[in-house]
């Protein structure tokens, strides 16, 4: 049975980490310095590369212009050399059209769009490596790139997902537990309220199990809201050093 | 507190793929080691840990010490490392790997032994430490890598234990030389199992269960052929040069054995030593087929291997059993090339002891007459003489006429009833340990009071007149039932059945002891219970006037047993009599008797004889099998009596109310789970199943129509001969021997049309009315709660896959469990027969070459009459088309009535075996004269008491 591989008796995930544990996280704000915010994410191996244009003028047709808020456009993509096999991803395709939706939604939910009617955001997503939680790793690099960019939010967003293994909840799943396991639970939060802005879950699980997995999804959240907030105060402590420098 | 570390594999998968995985390395693995201050760990998790300071007796490592055996330590030394004197054993990561991926029954040992907080064993989590992580170096095999992570290991905790105390030492056990002399060069203390057992104090009983070598050369030249290695055997099988198959020894002949070849249904017959070559029984095997001249068949010889025979000596028989064949007709026959898999597993048997004085080598004679003779060695030979023992087998070189094994323990006397059924339970794989601590503490604390809260969750129905039939002695009562006229004219009947799944929760540790033990086994003086005595015998046994919850389920009938309606609910009930059948059977005919519990058995009676009508138009068989009854003598708890059980009516009563409640409770819990339902089904036999029984159904006239169930039972009940009044249940008894099994299955695993029960004749069924004595009607119960709101679900309990895999667990040990009853029969009926010769009345079951197989109905015992003496002469002549034997005048053919001598031939104690003669028909210079059933001494124990 596969699924027993993935948690071992003494309490250790096939990479060594504990259940509750999340990968390492790595982050880097403003990476590019044509984009109005950008940022850099590693979660473990999964890396995402995001960045936002705007506000500005809509474009492509005055029909799509909404009068009492800005337009928000994502646009998901995956490098081809971005997972084991190499291959073509057309910018089309099912599962990045559904991604860019998912974006979307919840962004909607956190960017004070009301405040810009007439124009439009842009973010870009761009997967360089995946090894699962593509997702999630896309939100808090967006967060982040949306932050560097300076547009007001109501909070952070984060994300993280959550699976369970023989009845332990495990969090932070990596690529090897995506394909072994049977379930996988994605939330984004805005952490301050504790208020989900996204759910989906991926294959069957028991209603009882329901809510240990969704709680420690949040929990994840939470871990990785510490770790992003900690690296925004980073990123501006070191530009506002930077910039006494230069006085 | 994570350290990352990257590192790269590369495997390819049709396209190349690069597979990255991350591997973290911490620094917050504790080492095991309770006074230890420079580990960080969490007291929380209450893992079993190392002694402050092992006990030690070696004389090789004066002073405490902690052991770590390597892999293959683990793997071929299992039965010492189990013993309970070997404590304090730290296991390595990477060791529990390798181990679970090469052998998992031994890796379930070794978790048992971690688990068990006695045996002090520690898991370290090597590969996730930052100290003893150890990458693969470029050109090194990946054993390699493992063999020095382990050294690594063991080097850290010697320097790490000594920073907490100085006198502490860690012990790496290894047999593999090129390891110990590398280990000692990075100052490691590193013995081979042998000689860390050798320099324990009074050790003698270890050492047996040392594992022989492997690789200890025997001198002497090869007595077999090679066995090819597994990359040859895999390409030869993919281009059809070999075959793989099971290999079945054969009972009667050693040297003769059948293959039966995977996704096929024929066999290949393999005859001789160096064509058997040292497969034993179980094993998957590769072989491959000879040239057809070459074909052989039976040699119909019945050879036993009895006398030691020393390596060097010639192996012969081949010749004798060859020439023996002569030109009878031949069949499909190959040779053993390789094994696939070994499927050796522990053997009960005795010690035959050496014939030279004071050697330490003997042999070992396994109950199981298909196992190979299996040298061993041991100290302790005079001990063991006239023991039952467990022995496994290590390994079987070129150069040894025998496998070569080693001594596990012991069991007892030989011919001890205890014994003999301890040897009954094992070889059936039977779980029968006592209930362990974990389990124990699930149950429910006495007394036992029923709460307010149960009343308002259950209906009451202690006022009616509910009472169960059983057989006599019965005290774990699971079914009762009620009858009552309603006001309307029609009939409410219930059955009411023990509510086990209160007191067994799913999850707990009583639930996953049930589960796997998945049955209760009867034996004929024992009974191993599926759960512990209290509930099986008290709690859930519903007792007269006792107050006792159920699982209840009630219809309205017309008179004419026509169903109106169907609930489900739990209850209390109050039994208001415990009966036998013959009880039952005394009441309903007793006129004077008007009570309430009287009259609603007569009810019942009336109904059930309509429903079994309906049961039988609609096509069920009605089978004949044979089942005994001992009659135990108390005192010495021999059987003094045995009879075959007597059926009356009650037996059916009951049983056709049973066979309702199962339907009604397989039909809503489908409805409401069509994914994870157990039910159970058995499947229509194949037409070739039957071909025997219409063989002999013909030379008597009669015509056997198999087309379906229905044709079947009807065309049993028109073959009737006046003369012989037991044809037609001889008819019946070889019927039941053309069926498949019926099994359990999760209704989301399986098609359908699969689903039909084909003895019942229904479309669907399933166990729900014995949820004391099997594991499927508990589930079957939560099932149902669950479908009625009377209970919760479980995620367990909505998976297809994990049913399907408790079903499979099911099948097994209901099967052993039957193997076991019968083997615990056969065990009686010997110890019946020890010191009897008696006449008895029988009839022919089968008609063989050699012999004729002989049903005795009063025992229901079955036995065989040799026609052929030991030089394979006999009087007879065998007519294989109309399956008869001749001899002068007098023909024998199948169900004819004989009169047989029955007796005990102890010749070999290992195998005794019910020996009958012919009496009648009289054929001059073979039958023998009858005995007027004496009984020819009396058992010497009884002697003594009066
Ligand atoms: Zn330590």
């Amino acid at each position: 049975m596969a699924s027993l591989d993935l948690l071992s008796d003494q309490g250790f995930r096939i990479d060594g980490r504990r259940p509750k544990e999340l990968r390492k996280i790595q982050t880097k704000l403003g990476v590019f310095a044509q984009a109005d915010g950008s940022a850099y994410i590693e979660q473990g191996n999964t890396k995402v590369l995001a960045a936002v244009y705007g506000p500005h003028e809509v474009r492509g047709g005055k029909s799509k212009v909404l009068h009492d808020k800005a337009l928000l456009n994502c646009q998901y993509s995956m490098a081809v050399f971005s997972s084991g096999e190499r291959k073509r991803r057309p910018r089309g395709d099912r599962k990045s059209m559904e991604m860019t939706q998912h974006l979307q939604q919840t962004f909607e939910a956190a960017i004070l769009t009301h405040l810009y009617p007439k124009s439009q955001i842009d973010i870009f997503v761009e997967v360089l490596q995946s090894d699962g939680g593509n997702y999630c790793a896309s939100v808090n690099a967006a967060t982040l790139a949306v932050i560097d960019a300076g547009l007001p939010m109501k909070d952070y967003i984060t994300a993280c997902s959550a699976s369970i293994v023989n009845d332990t909840p495990i969090v932070d799943i990596n690529n090897f537990e995506e394909s072994a396991g049977n379930l996988e639970i994605l939330i984004a939060v805005l952490p301050k309220s504790s208020q989900i802005v996204f759910m989906e879950m991926n294959g069957k699980l028991h209603e009882d199990h329901l809510e240990k997995v969704i709680d420690m999804a949040m929990m994840g959240c939470s871990d990785v809201y510490d770790i992003l907030d900690q690296s925004v105060r980073d990123h501006v402590s070191h530009l506002s050093s930077a910039l006494c420098l230069n006085k | 507190m994570l350290k990352s570390k990257v590192f790269m594999l590369k495997t390819k998968k049709g396209s190349i793929m690069k597979i990255v995985r991350e591997h973290y390395l911490r620094d917050d693995i504790w080492c095991g080691f309770l006074a230890c201050e420079l580990c960080s760990h969490d007291d929380e998790k209450q893992l079993p840990v190392l002694e402050l300071s092992p006990p030690t007796s070696s004389n090789l490592c004066p002073g405490s010490h902690y052991l770590i055996p390597d892999t293959n330590v683990l793997l071929h030394q299992i039965d010492v490392i189990e013993d309970k004197s070997v404590t304090n054993v730290i296991i390595l990561q990477t060791v529990l790997q390798e181990v679970r991926h090469r052998s998992a029954p031994c890796y379930k040992r070794i978790k048992d032994c971690i688990d068990d907080p006695g045996k002090h064993f520690y898991v370290f989590v090597n590969e996730f430490h930052k100290d003893t992580y150890v990458e693969r170096l470029p050109g090194e095999s990946s054993n390699d890598r493992n063999d020095r992570a382990i050294r690594i290991s063991v080097m850290w905790y010697g320097k790490h234990l000594a920073l907490s105390d100085d006198s502490l030492r860690v012990v790496l056990l290894t047999d593999d030389v090129a390891n110990r002399e590398q280990a000692k060069q990075n100052g490691i203390h590193a013995f081979s199992m042998k000689d860390y057992v050798k320099s324990l104090g009074n050790a003698s009983d270890l050492i047996d269960k040392l594992s022989t070598d492997e690789n200890k050369v025997i001198d002497g030249k090869p007595l077999y052929p090679e066995h090819l290695p597994l990359s040859q055997i895999q390409e030869g099988i993919k281009n059809g040069k070999y075959m793989q198959g099971t290999f079945q020894a054969s009972r009667e002949n050693y040297l003769e054995a059948y293959v039966n070849i995977r996704d096929e249904e024929h066999q290949v017959f393999i005859q001789g030593h160096d064509y058997v070559n040292r497969a034993i029984q179980d094993d998957l095997v590769a072989i491959e087929m000879l040239p057809e001249d070459e074909w052989t068949c039976p040699s119909s010889w019945v050879l036993e291997d009895e006398e030691e025979k020393g390596d060097e000596e010639d192996i012969k028989e081949d010749e004798i059993v060859r020439t023996s064949t002569g030109k009878k007709s031949k069949i499909p026959s190959g040779r053993v090339v390789g094994i696939i898999k070994r499927n050796w597993r522990q053997y009960c048997g005795m010690l035959q002891k050496s014939v030279l004085k004071g050697s330490n080598r003997h042999l070992f004679v396994a109950a199981e007459r298909r196992i190979p003779k299996i040298r061993i060695e041991t100290r302790q030979a005079d001990v063991l003489d006239g023991q039952r023992i467990v022995v496994v087998i290590d390994s079987w070189p070129r150069t040894s006429r025998y496998p070569q094994g080693h001594f596990v323990r012991k069991l007892g006397n030989i011919g001890d009833k205890d014994t003999e059924n301890e040897v009954l339970l094992l070889e059936h794989d039977v779980p029968h340990s006592s209930f362990s601590g974990a389990v124990l503490k699930c149950l429910p604390s006495l007394p036992w009071i029923i709460t307010d809260d149960d009343l308002t969750h259950r209906v009451d129905v202690r006022h009616l007149p509910i009472c169960s039939v059983d057989p006599p002695g019965c005290t774990d009562i699971d079914d009762a039932l009620h009858c009552i006229e309603l006001s309307n004219g029609n009939y409410q009947v219930g059955v009411h059945i023990a509510d086990v799944s209160h007191f067994i929760r799913p999850g707990t540790a009583i639930d996953k002891e049930a589960a796997n033990r998945g049955t209760t086994v009867y034996l004929i003086d024992k009974r191993i219970d599926m759960v512990p005595e209290l509930l099986s015998s008290n709690l859930c046994s519903l007792r007269s006037e006792e107050d006792r919850f159920a699982f209840t389920v009630i219809w309205e009938m017309t008179k004419d047993a026509k169903i109106l309606s169907t609930l489900f609910h739990k209850s209390i009930i109050r039994s208001k009599a415990a009966l036998t059948y013959a009880e039952a059977q005394l009441r309903i005919d007793d006129k004077s008797m008007k009570d309430d519990v009287t009259e609603g058995l007569r009810r019942l009676n009336s109904l059930a004889k309509i429903l079994k009508k309906i049961r039988i138009r609609n096509g069920a068989l009605t089978l004949a099998s044979q089942e005994v009854r001992f009659h135990i003598d108390s005192e010495t708890h021999d059987p003094i009596d045995v009879q075959t059980k007597e059926l009356r009516e009650t037996n059916s009563m009951v049983e056709e109310f049973m066979l309702l409640a199962n339907i009604s409770v397989a039909e809503k819990i489908l409805d409401e789970f069509p994914d994870c339902a157990l039910l159970r089904r058995h499947p229509a036999p194949p037409a070739s199943n039957f071909e025997p029984l219409i063989r002999v159904a013909e030379t008597r006239g009669f015509k056997i129509d198999v087309s379906c169930g229905k044709a079947l039972a009807d065309s049993l009940d028109a073959a009737n001969i006046q003369e012989n009044p037991y044809f037609n249940t001889m008819l019946r008894i070889l019927t039941t021997r053309c069926m498949m099994q019926a099994v359990y299955f999760c209704s989301g695993m399986c098609a359908k049309s699969d689903f039909p029960h084909y003895g019942l004749a229904t479309p669907i069924y399933t166990h729900f009315t014995s949820p004391i004595r099997r594991y499927s009607d508990v589930i079957v119960h939560r099932l149902l709660a669950v479908a009625i709101s009377a209970d919760a679900t479980y995620p367990e309990l909505l998976d297809k896959h994990r049913s399907q895999s408790i079903c499979n667990n099911l099948n097994y040990r209901h099967r052993m469990a039957q193997y076991a009853g019968r083997a615990s029969v056969v065990l009686h009926t010997q110890i019946f027969f020890k010191n009897r010769i008696l006449d008895e009345q029988g009839y022919v079951l089968f008609v063989r070459k050699n012999a004729l197989q002989v049903l005795i109905p009063k025992y229901g015992l079955e036995g065989t009459v040799y026609l052929m003496d030991a030089n394979q002469q006999t009087m007879f002549t065998y007519n294989e088309e109309e399956s008869t034997q001749t001899c002068g005048d007098v023909s024998l053919h199948m169900f004819d009535p004989v009169t047989v001598q029955i007796s005990i031939d102890s010749t070999n104690i290992q195998h005794q075996k019910l020996c009958m003669k012919l009496i009648k028909p009289v054929i001059p210079n073979f039958s023998v004269n009858p005995c007027q059933n004496i009984t020819e001494d009396q058992p010497p124990n009884k002697k003594l008491k009066n």
